[in-house]
Order: structure tokens, then C-alpha cells, then sequence
């Protein structure tokens, strides 16, 4: 993440300058042949996005196609460019180490980086994030014997980063910290479980303005979550900016008996909450 | 409304008009005068003259009663009013945070006007103006929005405002529509000027709380009103009985979402499938419905 963080920030006004570019050509009568030119210029600018981001983030190690290994799902169009579920499967039952979540255009690119421990069930996993401009998603799953495969999917949607908080976020810090976690299925000692995780928290991402101040609302958002089962990990999850407010996340794990699931969540203000559930509830 | 549409047809619309052609406006009632919006998202062909706007004419003043979605747009409106009455405008409501109803406030500087705001306004403007700005003028063309008004008198609760004989009843609402929804009230003609409180046709949407929505528009029904103007849709409709539709639509969207989530459906699934009984009765449903699912969603999964 360190690494990633210091990569050229792209900004909103990037983004809006690229829209108000479309917008102007739209008027012109060669437009279809302007637009085509932008989006070959585009195809370019994302693959040389990509490959930087990739050399920043895995260095020299090669990447393999992942079209058979790891599937993303997230609306082409998002509706909402501050919430965009995504949804990541794995196709094989190849057992996998760690999972990155890359939104190419994002200011912070690496939205997640999942570390799976003996509990995990890592076959889906789903999050909502945050997208700033049309990108690139790229998800990379990486096998215990350090190969990495790559998928990639395409959202058209921008704005969700500079995008106002919603109007409840005043509210917001006021529960800041508290969860629920649902099963999403019946418990069977044993057999891999969904669940569900809902965290209250603003993930203020620090680009918001204030026009009156020129000030900027202080970033603090969720850094790390630990997830364990009876003391034995499910996951570690690296997240950023990128991650929507009040976070939710599906993931799977692998309950050998009635226990306790354990979660333990630090934000960039080092704030740490703690909860504990019992499986199955109550 | 919210939604700022990307890349819309036609030409450029001049950045500087020196004698703007004033709107035509309906008169709903004696003295109020209402410019109808277009079912539309903002694009560079309507100048976000998108929500319904107008004025009230009293015996010693006028009060704008929003004024528009771009400096054009209320330029216009200024006209109109020029055209029906020479009183000074006093008063410039500002209805809530979206940009369709507050970027003409700057084409009445000039005037010296009181604006008048929720008391939440000039918070939810702090975060959102620079944003609602950039986003538009990518649109509209640079220019196009003028300075950021800050509204100058706040309505916490009630207050009213006088015309000269004619004295309008503001309420600031609790969070619905937004977080800074202020309707008013002509108790002498009995129209309530709802603002984005009341859809009507175009479909709502929903920036603030689907359960504080229902709950001021229940309130909202017990105004002794004869008429009330929607935000967007007609200049003017029969009250209670025109928000019987937005009434409908909420309710759906509140059970729908809510069973949504009672059956553990995610949130992507719940936007395919909340609302469609809805589907061809609204305008720009298309557009709205899915951002509405998702707001209610956020809303309603932590009950």
C-alpha cells in the first residue's frame, strides 16, 4: 500500500476535464471520429496506467491470465459512484493465499488487499468501493506457491470520491465502530458459511472541500480488519480510501464447530474496535 | 433532483447573454408565478432550467421562490418578473442543496436580496457546492454557475416572511428529500410551495432519508393548502391528492427495500428487482430508481 500511495494521485478535476472534453466534441461534426481518437488514446493511457501500477505493486513478478481462476462482477454503469458493489469468485477450487482489489483510476488504486488464514472460505468474497473515474478493475489472486492471476472489468462511472459524504455523515461518527455480522446461511459444523460484515463508519477520504475554507474534511477511514475464528484467522484485509462508508463485506470461512468469530478493525486515526460473535448467533 | 447527465446533444449555449428572454411562467394562483421545468437531467441544450421556479408578488415586495439551476436560468426568471412587477426582490428562497434550484441565486445579486435558507444549508452547500459546481460548468460551460450564495437568513424551525400584506410561512423540514428542505406556505391563496418535497410525473429522488421523507410529507399533508407546486412536474396540483403518486412510490420503495434485505438479498440484486411496479409510471424512472434503491438500502439495512 505504502508503495502505491505515492503513485501520481489522479485527481477529480482529471476526470472532469475529460467529461467536459466529450461534451464539448459531442457539438462537432466529426465527433464519431474525435470520440474513436479519445477512446484509443484512453485504451493506451489505461494500459500504461496498469502496467504501472502493477510494477509498483508486485514488482517484477509475472501475471497470468485469471480469465479461469477469478471472476469480477460490478454493474457496467454504476448507479451510485460512491457505493459499487463488487463481487469477486473464484472459478477453480485452487486453493488461494491472498486477493488484491485494484481500481486503476482511484486516487488510492489498492481498494483491498485480503489475506486469507486457515478459517477462510475465499472462494467469494464481495465489498462496496468507491470509483472515481471510468476504470479499470483489476482483482489478482495469488496461490500459496506465489503465482499471481489477474482479471480485469471495466466500470463507467466517476465521481465517487469527491462525492459529498452522504447526508448522514454528522450522524455517522456518532455510531462510528459498530457491527453486525449476519449468516448467510444455516450453520452446519463443518461446511463452509457466508457471512456478512457491516461496519458503522464515515471512511472520510479527505477530498471533500469546503468552499467556504478551502479546507478539507481530515481523512479517517478503516485501514485494517482482522477476522478469526476461535482464534484461528479467516482474514486480514488491507483496505483504503477506496472502501464506500459504512463498509460491508461477504466473505467465507469454515466454522469446525459452535465458536466465536472475533473482529478487530483499526482505522487511520488508530482507533480500534473490537467485536465478537457467536456461531451460530445467539 | 441530483443527477447530472454526461455527454448531451447540442451546441454550446452563450456563456454571456446581455438581455436574457424572460421565462413563461403560469400564474397558479394570484400573485405566484411558476416557470415549469423540463423533465430533464441538465445538459447543455436546457441550461438546468430543470425544476420548477418562480416568484411571489405582495404589496411592497417579491419573493424568488428558487432561482434556478444556472445564472441563465435565473436571469431569465428575473426577467419574467421585471415583466409582471417593478417591486424590489427582497427575498430569494433556496429550497434546499441541489444545484437545479440554487445556481441562479447569483443572477439576483444586483437586488440585494435576503437569501433565505434551512439552517443546514450552509453546511450542506460547504460540502457539496465545489462538487455540484465543477460538474455542471463541465457541462454548462465555465461560467455558467457564478459564485457560491450563501444563504443569509436561517430557518430553523418556522419563520415567516412578509411581502407587504402577504406573508409567507417557511418551514425548515427534517431530513427527506435532503438534509436542507425548506417548503413555503401562502396562507392567503392556500398554495403550498412544496419545492422537492413534492415529485410529481418526473421520478423522485431520494438524497436524504426515504423514512424522514415519509414522515415530513405526512406532515406536509395536514397543510391547509388548496394547491401545492412540485419541485418538478406541473406548475401546480390539487393538494393532499397530488402527492398521492410520491406517496405510492416511497411507500414501495421503503416495503420493497426492506423485504429486500429480510430475504438477505444484496444490495446489487435489490436494484434490479425493488420498485418495478413503478416502472412507466414516472418520467426519467430509468435514470433515478436504481440510486434510489441503493440510498434507501444504506438506509433501511441497519434497522
Amino acid at each position: 500500500m505504502g508503495v502505491t500511495r505515492r503513485l501520481a494521485p489522479v485527481l477529480v478535476l482529471g476526470t472532469l476535464a475529460v467529461l467536459g472534453r466529450s461534451a464539448a466534441t459531442c457539438a462537432e461534426d466529426d465527433s464519431q471520429a474525435i470520440m474513436r481518437a479519445h477512446a484509443a488514446e484512453d485504451a493506451a493511457e489505461r494500459a500504461a496506467r496498469w502496467q504501472e501500477l502493477q510494477h509498483a505493486i508486485f514488482g517484477a513478478r509475472s501475471l497470468q491470465d485469471g480469465a479461469a481462476v477469478i471472476q469480477i462482477e460490478a454493474p457496467e454503469h454504476a448507479l451510485d459512484a460512491a457505493l459499487v458493489p463488487i463481487t469477486l469468485t473464484m472459478k477453480s477450487a485452487a486453493p488461494i493465499k491472498s486477493l488484491y482489489l485494484v481500481i486503476d483510476n482511484n486516487p488510492a488504486p489498492v481498494a483491498g488487499h485480503f489475506t486469507f488464514g486457515p478459517r477462510a472460505d475465499p472462494r467469494t468474497v464481495k465489498l462496496r468501493v468507491r470509483v472515481n473515474q471510468y476504470t479499470f478493475i483489476h482483482a489478482v489472486a495469488e496461490t500459496p506457491d506465489g503465482k499471481l492471476y489477474v482479471s480485469q472489468h471495466f466500470v463507467k462511472m466517476s465521481g465517487g470520491c469527491s462525492a459529498p459524504a452522504g447526508a448522514n455523515d454528522a450522524e455517522a461518527l456518532k455510531d462510528v465502530g459498530l457491527m453486525k455480522l449476519h449468516l448467510l446461511g444455516p450453520f452446519s459444523p463443518g461446511k463452509p458459511l457466508q457471512a456478512q460484515l457491516m461496519i458503522r463508519h464515515p471512511n472520510f477520504n479527505g477530498m471533500q472541500m469546503d468552499p467556504m475554507t478551502r479546507d478539507y474534511t481530515p481523512a479517517r477511514f478503516i485501514r485494517t480488519i482482522d477476522a478469526s475464528y476461535d482464534g484461528a484467522a479467516v482474514f486480514h484485509l488491507d483496505a483504503d480510501i477506496s472502501l464506500s462508508t459504512d463498509p460491508v463485506i461477504t466473505f467465507g470461512f469454515l466454522p469446525d464447530k459452535k465458536g466465536t468469530m472475533q473482529l478487530v478493525v483499526r482505522d487511520s486515526s488508530n482507533a480500534l474496535f473490537n467485536h465478537s460473535f457467536d456461531v451460530p448467533a445467539g | 433532483m441530483m443527477g447530472l447527465a454526461a455527454c448531451t446533444v447540442p451546441a454550446w449555449p452563450a456563456a454571456v447573454v446581455q438581455d436574457p428572454r424572460p421565462w413563461v411562467t403560469a400564474e397558479v394562483a394570484p400573485g405566484i408565478h411558476i416557470r415549469r421545468g423540463v423533465d430533464e437531467d441538465v445538459s447543455a441544450s436546457n441550461d438546468d432550467a430543470i425544476a420548477n421556479i418562480g416568484f411571489v408578488i405582495g404589496r411592497e415586495a417579491v419573493a424568488v421562490t428558487d432561482a434556478g439551476g444556472s445564472l441563465n436560468d435565473g436571469r431569465r426568471l428575473r426577467a419574467s418578473i421585471r415583466q409582471a412587477t417593478e417591486l424590489p426582490i427582497r427575498y430569494v428562497l433556496m429550497s434546499h442543496v441541489h444545484p437545479d434550484h440554487v445556481f441562479g441565486a447569483g443572477a439576483f445579486s444586483a437586488d440585494h436580496p435576503i437569501y433565505v435558507g434551512h439552517a443546514g444549508l450552509p453546511r450542506a452547500l460547504s460540502l457539496r457546492w465545489e462538487y455540484y459546481r465543477t460538474r455542471t460548468e463541465a457541462i454548462l460551460g465555465k461560467d455558467t454557475v457564478g459564485a457560491l450564495v450563501m444563504p443569509t437568513m436561517l430557518v430553523r424551525d418556522q419563520a415567516q416572511i412578509d411581502l407587504g400584506g402577504r406573508a409567507l410561512e417557511l418551514t425548515a423540514h427534517g431530513i427527506a428529500h435532503t438534509d436542507s428542505d425548506l417548503t413555503a406556505f401562502d396562507r392567503q391563496t392556500g398554495t403550498l410551495i412544496a419545492s422537492d418535497l413534492l415529485f410529481v410525473r418526473r421520478v423522485p429522488s431520494l438524497d436524504g432519508s426515504l423514512k424522514g421523507w415519509l414522515k415530513e410529507l405526512a406532515l406536509l399533508k395536514s397543510v391547509a393548502a388548496k394547491r401545492a407546486v412540485p419541485g418538478h412536474g406541473p406548475t401546480s396540483v390539487e393538494w393532499p391528492l397530488g402527492c398521492r403518486d410520491l406517496e405510492r412510490y416511497l411507500g414501495v420503495l421503503l416495503r420493497e427495500t426492506r423485504a429486500a434485505i429480510a430475504r438477505g438479498q444484496d444490495i446489487d440484486a435489490a436494484v434490479k428487482t425493488v420498485g418495478l411496479s413503478e416502472r412507466g409510471r414516472w418520467a426519467l424512472f430509468e435514470d433515478y430508481n436504481g440510486h434510489n434503491v441503493i440510498q434507501a438500502f444504506k438506509e433501511l439495512e441497519w434497522e
